[in-house]
């Protein structure tokens, strides 16, 4: 079985104060750690399991810039076979769709059983690239897929849907599945792990190697473009409790036995 | 006449809220560009939701066929691809819910309509729409523009982001459309629905939750949480990184793909307010945030915020309560 998955770095936001910067069109990055889009994260676990089960190989793609080459090792590190990163200045500002559609090309020139993406990027949450990848490639696809059961030339996936429903659905390879978190347990990596796949080549592709025209990628192969960046409304927003901790507590302790009918 | 087109969502017999969420704001788009506002239900045997959503619009589109009794992409992508080339509405509007984040991508690839996903707001200007996404998980708003010319636009809305608002009635009219389906076969298939197994807690009866999310950081520290709801009469609940990672079982998970829960009070501690988690515990009486992280979006939803460190302030927290109860 020959699995692709694609990946993307991302900054670790949920933690961190961010800051808009001068152009008011990106996020201060300076400072920000960053790491595997934490839906890739199962993606890539699972393609692992299955190699693990079934045999034959792993591939990472990333479009991204030089940093990306980070989590490609992360994902080598994991036991992926190769990496690959699309890079070229054409690429710049593309969105969701612009994205698929430089991947979907590179993914064109791979055989392949099954391609794996994540549910959803944590920076941009478009959710879009993996279907997009599907539709260009004119394979099947599931997305939000929390169990994968693989079968003779098939794969029955189970999708999640609203409120603990899942629906399970089956589809021939070769598929698209955008995988949800908890699926699995993403392995750890040492840092020894790290070092051990520091030297492997990460093959970069451009634009001249992937078939496209300048203006079918980056800005102006994208659909939308961003205006601004602003900070949500606060609206009522809420009342910030201030004090020492104990005064804290006993506000806590009021609005439990006012609200909350705390005996 | 400019048309804006709506696809209804529906699962089990049911109308799915966003429905009602879309018809509301394609009702608004549409007055604001003089058009006229369509639904498209795709279904079988679905006359009796036609009916439902009939005076909410200029119109139903009504799609039935036996292979659309459940949702499947690829029928969708049939059906709304004949329907959006023949009537080319200015602006197709679809939830941004595992249902159109599923098929939206993809039909809007294939029609090669340019497409904005998970919005939480829409404008009309002039012959375009701007559109406002987040990103980072809710804590910065991005103005979106559309950069390729239409006539048509696609956008997938997010859940919750516009209310339903009664408005007088439509004439409104059901037109039948007979189905492009034919018995050629599909690679995917739809097999069955299973309910998620979620083991014995029921959160949704409680009169005060204590959610506890990933800034818990490890499984070690959930205890010191569970003491504070033992202290206050409490049910443990969390986020979905903490049922991710085994660390409570799955019937504690509040959100979109959890439980949609509305104790009187409830308490968010190391949460950062993604709309997926706060879908399913806005409608609670009283929210209390705790969060290191003052522009946490969970502030924007809570009345009581507590900026602090929760390692140290839940058991100050508890402590006290216990004095105080005595
Ligand atoms: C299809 C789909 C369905 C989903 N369904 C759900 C769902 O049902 N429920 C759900 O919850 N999520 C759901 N999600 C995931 C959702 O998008 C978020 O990833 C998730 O809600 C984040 O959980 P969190 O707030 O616990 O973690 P994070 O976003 O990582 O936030 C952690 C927070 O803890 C704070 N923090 C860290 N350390 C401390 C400290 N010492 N003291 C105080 N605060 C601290 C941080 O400032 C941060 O705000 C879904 C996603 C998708 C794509
Ligand atoms: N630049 C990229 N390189 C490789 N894969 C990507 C890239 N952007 C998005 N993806 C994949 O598409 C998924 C969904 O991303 P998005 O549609 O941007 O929310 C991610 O989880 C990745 O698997």
């Amino acid at each position: 079985m020959n699995i692709i998955v694609c990946i993307k770095r991302v900054p670790d936001t949920a933690d961190a104060d961010i800051s808009i910067d001068k152009s008011g069109k990106d996020i201060d990055k300076s400072g920000l750690a960053f790491d595997l889009n934490e839906w890739d994260s199962y993606a890539i676990e699972e393609a692992i399991l299955l190699k693990e089960k079934f045999g034959g190989t792993v591939t990472v793609y990333s479009l991204g810039g030089e940093d990306s080459n980070e989590s490609l090792r992360k994902c080598l590190a994991m036991g992926a076979d190769d990496a690959i990163r699309l890079s070229d200045p054409a690429f710049a500002g593309g969105d969701g769709y612009a994205t698929a559609r430089a991947l979907a090309e590179a993914l064109r020139q791979k055989p392949f059983d099954l391609i794996l993406t994540g549910t959803q990027a944590e920076d941009d949450g478009f959710g879009q690239v993996g279907a997009v990848i599907a539709e260009m490639l004119s394979i099947p696809h599931v997305s939000i897929v929390n169990r994968i059961e693989v079968q003779e030339k098939k794969v029955k996936a189970h999708r999640e849907l609203e409120g603990g429903l899942e629906e399970v659905v089956e589809v021939d390879l070769p598929a698209l599945l955008t995988i949800q978190t908890g699926i699995n347990e993403p392995r750890y990596v040492s840092i020894m792990g790290i070092r051990k796949v520091a030297k492997k080549e990460i093959k970069v592709l451009g634009l001249s190697d992937l078939n496209l025209k300048p203006e079918e990628v980056g800005l102006s192969g994208s659909d939308i473009q961003l205006e601004n960046l602003f900070l949500p409304p606060v609206g009522e927003g809420a009342e910030m409790m201030e004090g020492k901790p104990e005064e804290i507590a006993q506000k806590v302790f009021e609005i439990l036995k006012d609200k909350g009918g705390m005996a | 006449m400019k048309e804006i087109m709506i696809v209804a969502e529906h699962r089990r017999g049911e109308l799915r809220d966003v429905t009602w969420e879309l018809i509301s704001k394609g009702r608004q788009l549409s007055e604001a560009i003089q058009g006229e506002l369509s639904v498209a239900l795709l279904g079988k045997g679905v006359t009796s939701l036609a009916e439902a959503l009939k005076f909410k619009a200029n119109r139903v589109l009504l799609i039935e066929d036996d292979r659309l009794e459940y949702y499947n992409s690829e029928t969708y992508e049939r059906v709304l691809t004949q329907l959006i080339t023949e009537r080319k509405p200015v602006l197709t509007m679809i939830g941004h819910t595992a249902t159109g984040m599923d098929f939206a991508p993809g039909l809007a690839a294939h029609l090669k309509l340019p497409l904005a996903t998970d919005c939480i707001g829409i404008d009309a200007k002039e012959d375009t729409f701007s559109v406002i996404r987040q990103i980072y998980g809710g804590k910065i708003n991005a103005a979106v523009s559309f950069l390729k010319k239409g006539p048509s636009y696609m956008v997938t809305v997010r859940a919750g982001a516009f209310p339903f608002v009664e408005k007088e009635p439509l004439p409104g009219e059901v037109i039948s459309i007979p189905s492009p389906l034919t018995d050629e076969g599909l690679a995917r298939r739809f097999l069955q629905y299973v309910e998620a197994a979620t083991g014995e807690v029921d959160i949704t009866q409680a009169d005060i939750l204590v959610a506890v999310g990933r800034g818990i950081k490890d499984a070690d520290s959930i205890p010191m949480v569970k003491e504070l709801a033992d202290t206050i009469g409490g049910v443990l609940a969390c986020s979905r990184p903490v049922v991710d990672k085994k660390w409570l079982p799955k019937g504690c998970q509040v959100g979109t793909s959890g439980k949609t829960v509305k104790p009187k009070v409830y308490i968010a501690i190391g949460i950062s307010g993604a709309f997926q988690h706060v879908a399913g515990m806005k409608g609670s009486g009283t929210i209390i945030a705790i969060n290191k992280d003052p522009k946490a979006p969970i502030f924007s939803v809570a009345q009581y915020g507590i900026v602090a460190d929760l390692f140290k302030i839940v058991p100050v927290i508890k402590d006290k309560i216990k004095e105080l109860k005595k």
